[in-house]
């Protein structure tokens, strides 16, 4: 128990040191950047004058040697500082956290279903390495892969835009289900959400089901298959609990290793759906020159990225019980 | 005839060339790469120009095969001409991770110790940095140009080969074939170089050629959030550029989607028949 | 009426080079409380037969083509899967040759004892995990009550025998079949593990199957014995009329080869008899046998030899006891 603690304790210190490195980063960009830093820092577009160019240059001390503006913007950032936004004369974090739950809500349903079906098929298919499903299976997540995701999204836009006007293609409410009660806006949520989820979901539903397939096929080839088969278990028994829970750890892995891309995914997609997420922050951010929000974006998705990576280093420790105590 | 004398290279395309997926592969790479060599040559039209009225629907005029776009340029001079961009930047920008990848995974397995503690933290932090973002980022504060777009790819997209790259050297260095290379006095470079990294190169190989596919879908997207260069015509620039108006003109953002499309789809097909035939590992069935 | 008669049982499994015929009318038979060996070179069907007995054969690429193996009279071939599964682990239940890998990394060993208990005793989660703690005292695990709750990677390699012997025995079946139980482990261990399941076999009643390649433990552990070769059992007898006066040229080699010691490695017996096992895809006519028998005359490679019955319970398969 304390072992655990001491490794869950060890995690965490990492993940602290990996968010410092994130801010590191953004440091060296905004110094790294053609021109002048205060520039950066204000956001070209944002018709920042001359009193707001000496105000940034005094908080952040760039008159000052280099390690020491180092160490005033960290202590500013961990304070949850980000920085002011001057396009919408907000603080960046404002900003964020408003635009943070959307991206989480369509990333982490978007997992989910990547996750649970592309499993599931995975599953199925390896029960019948041969067959014709299985073939299906293999064909299918090929051509989710190469599908570029915005195209997919664009697709399905044209398709429920033109076609067969059932799913709303924009945005995350209707404004006629403002003021309605609370499950009647969830439901419009959940609407609007199907669509981007979907698309976002694809991609990793093709690769969940190729590699849980894989996985499986190994992992019923194994002694201890063989061993709950013998013991007189049933095969639904023998799939759902014998092989399964073994096959999911690469699974796990690579959903923690591919967060950062269903993000990545995530800022395309919230621009085909104009969903109001992060990713449309950012590429508004971008329009407006507004740096400090589209790196205070970079930061905020990056801590998503840590988080994961923290879940499922956790979550191993759950499924192999020979990783506890490490 | 005798199996024996075939070489490794030669085994694993005699493996590859009968593995029916990684041909079709090849072929359609071959088309596409035709396409966007010869194709804007022989078609001749500028796929900036105006070539028509905007919203032309495709198979209605005999000059304008795919139909225009909004603003009433060619989509076939545009599907025909922007795969250069794409697959050139997908290419360029796979070597860079890839040598990336292959410089700071090799020198982590090969030397181990601190030097590998430090180099798998930098791997680390690029990991969790959400690579389009990060490209998106650098893209804005150095100006998008071709160069910055090749390089803002491959800063992002070589932590798996870094991986993959430091697993093989650690599994390589210490076997006999490395230390006897060692005991007859060859410095560190050349037994990098030389001896252990030809033995490291069949999953490279496979890893890179995934990295092209992920590249080019990189670029694509990139382009479609109109983060690439702006003077040269790609498939992401074309879809992006008629994002506003996909429901007028379909066809101005399916053609050039179902180009990047088949472009990754042939290459993860031969990423797929490579890794048949190099890691015979995953011959026993 | 024996407890087990397997009749005539033929598997097939197809390769890339074509079908390899595994087993050929492979006939044995295990009295109630008995202890029958099974012995025979890797790839000789040993493991094949104990697996199609349960119908545990993979399939593709295996088949069972004939043959009835009769268990408490009833033709376990004719069963449903349903009722199949009542058997196995109940009334038939087996031990592996990799106690490092049979067991399930991911489950405590208690769980995977009581697992079996609850399915085909139906006793609730505690009192089997009870039971699991009582059979891990009974194959001499110290500190059951702590280690039911352990996980597999946290037991040697003998521990983790001992366990799978614990679940096999769980619900006290009337056959335990053990392939090679004690190959992958310590020459120490595997006295050990030989004298555990004496011990248990005699407590119990269990009539137990012994597969393995080493006549030496035959010799001590069993009754009987079957000699399997190229999928046929080329002799089976009482085993010390085996050891007393073999008459199988393959068996004679055997016995040569082991000299009282149970501690032979696989590859050794290959050394002693001359020649390697013949490819299963491409029988010829003859006895399969004939490329490496010291007493081969021209009938043996034009025709198989017959299972004759030299005296009461007792066949064996050679052209040189047919009269």
């Amino acid at each position: 128990m304390q072992r655990t603690l001491v490794t869950v304790l060890r995690r965490l210190a990492l993940a602290v040191g990996l968010v410092l490195a994130v801010l590191a980063v953004n440091f060296t960009l905004i110094h790294a950047a053609p021109g002048d830093p205060a520039l950066v820092i204000a956001g070209e577009m944002g018709g920042a004058d001359e009193a707001t160019m000496a105000t940034i240059r005094k908080t952040y001390g760039l008159d000052r040697p280099l390690h020491e503006q180092f160490f005033t913007y960290l202590g500013k950032s961990v304070r949850g500082d980000l920085g002011t936004s001057y396009t919408y004369n907000r603080p960046v974090i404002d900003l964020i956290l408003g635009r943070l739950g959307p991206t989480v809500l369509l990333v982490l349903t978007a997992l989910l279903c990547a996750i649970v079906i592309g499993t599931g098929l995975g599953v199925l298919a390896s029960r019948r390495p041969d067959s014709f499903g299985s073939g299906v299976v293999t064909v299918f997540s090929l051509v989710g892969y190469a599908m570029p995701v915005f195209w997919t999204g664009i697709l399905l836009v044209i398709l429920f835009g033109k076609v067969w006007p059932v799913m709303p293609i924009a945005g995350m409410r209707d404004v006629r289900a403002f003021g309605a009660g609370p499950w009647q806006a969830a439901l419009d949520v959940a609407h609007h959400l199907v669509l981007p989820a979907a698309t976002l979901a694809i991609v990793y539903l093709a690769q969940y089901s190729r590699l849980s397939r894989a996985s499986m096929l190994e992992v019923l080839g194994s002694d201890y298959i063989r061993t709950a088969r013998a013991k007189g278990l049933s095969d639904a028994v023998v799939t759902f609990k014998h092989a399964l829970r073994n096959a999911l750890m690469p699974i796990v892995t690579i959903a923690g290793l591919q967060f950062g891309n269903l993000i990545s995914g995530a800022v395309l997609v919230e621009t085909v759906f104009s969903w109001p997420g992060l990713g449309t922050l950012a590429l508004d951010a971008i329009l407006g020159r507004d740096y400090p929000t589209l790196l205070g974006v970079l930061t905020f998705s990056a801590i998503l990225v840590i988080v994961a990576n923290l879940i499922t280093d956790l979550s191993y420790r759950w499924i192999d019980p020979r990783l506890r105590g490490r | 005839m005798s199996t024996e004398a075939l070489s490794p290279w030669r085994e694993a395309w005699r493996v590859f060339s009968s593995n029916k997926a990684a041909v079709l592969g090849l072929l359609m790479l071959a088309v596409v790469a035709a396409t966007m060599v010869f194709g804007p040559g022989l078609y001749g039209v500028s796929a900036f120009d105006i070539a028509g009225a905007p919203f032309t629907a495709p198979f209605t005029d005999p000059k304008l095969w795919l139909g225009t776009d909004y603003l009433g340029r060619d989509v076939l001079a545009g599907v025909l001409i922007g795969g250069r961009a794409t697959v050139l930047v997908g290419l360029s920008a796979a070597a860079v991770a890839v040598t990336i990848g292959v410089t700071i995974g090799a020198l982590a397995g090969y030397f181990g110790g601190w030097v590998d503690l430090a180099l798998s933290r930098v791997t680390e932090l690029f990991q969790v940095l959400p690579a389009l973002l990060f490209a998106m980022v650098l893209v804005t504060l150095f100006r998008p140009s071709l160069t910055v777009v090749v390089f803002a790819i491959g800063v992002v997209a070589w932590t798996g080969t870094a991986r993959l790259a430091r697993a093989e050297f650690l599994r390589l260095t210490h076997l006999e074939f490395a230390n006897a290379a060692r005991a007859l006095g060859a410095g560190h470079l050349r037994l990098m170089l030389r001896e252990i990294l030809p033995n490291a190169l069949p999953p490279l190989i496979v890893s890179a050629t995934l990295i092209v596919g992920a590249a080019i879908l990189f670029e694509a997207g990139l382009s479609f959030l109109g983060l690439s260069d702006p003077n040269v015509m790609s498939w992401g620039l074309m879809i992006g550029s008629n994002r506003r108006n996909i429901l007028e003109c379909w066809w101005a953002v399916t053609f050039p989607g179902a180009m990047i499309f088949a472009t990754v789809l042939a290459v993860s097909l031969i990423g797929d028949g490579l890794n048949d035939a190099l890691n015979p590992k995953l011959h026993l069935r | 009426m024996s407890l087990l008669a397997v009749e005539d049982l033929s598997v097939e499994f197809r390769t890339r080079r074509g079908v390899a015929r595994v087993l050929d009318r492979v006939s044995l038979g295990i009295e109630r409380g008995q202890t029958l060996g099974v012995v025979g070179e890797s790839g000789c069907g040993k493991s094949v037969t104990a697996l199609a007995m349960l119908r545990l054969i993979a399939s593709p690429p295996g088949r069972i083509t004939g043959g009835r193996v009769h268990f408490d009279g009833r033709d376990l071939l004719a069963l449903s899967e349903d009722e199949m599964r009542q058997v196995r682990g109940n009334r038939v239940s087996m031990i592996f040759q990799e106690p490092m890998t049979s067991l399930n990394p991911a489950y405590t060993v208690g769980d995977q004892i009581a697992e079996s208990v609850r399915l085909h005793q139906g006793l609730t989660r505690r009192e089997a995990i009870e039971r699991a703690a009582q059979m891990l005292d009974a194959v001499s695990i110290p500190d059951p009550a702590r280690r039911v709750h352990e996980y597999p990677h946290q037991f040697s390699g003998g521990m983790r025998q001992r366990v799978m012997i614990a679940m096999a025995l769980a619900c006290q079946p009337d056959l335990l079949v053990a392939d090679e139980p004690t190959t992958a482990l310590d020459v120490t261990v595997q006295a050990q593990i030989f004298d555990l399941i004496s011990e248990l076999r005699e407590k119990t009643g269990t009539a137990v199957m012994l597969i393995t390649h080493d006549m030496g433990a035959v010799a001590e552990m069993t009754d009987r014995v079957a000699v399997m070769y190229a999928g046929h059992v080329v002799e089976s007898a009482a085993v010390a009329d085996v050891l007393r006066e073999p008459l199988h040229p393959y068996t004679r080699g055997l016995i040569a080869c082991a000299p009282g010691a149970r501690t032979v490695a696989p590859g050794q017996l290959l050394d002693e008899i001359p020649g390697t096992v013949p490819s299963l895809v491409e029988r010829g006519a003859g006895c399969l046998f004939a490329e490496r028998c010291a007493h081969v005359q021209p009938r043996c490679r034009a025709e198989l030899p017959p299972h004759s019955e030299p005296a009461p319970g007792r066949t064996v398969m050679c052209w040189l006891h047919t009269q």
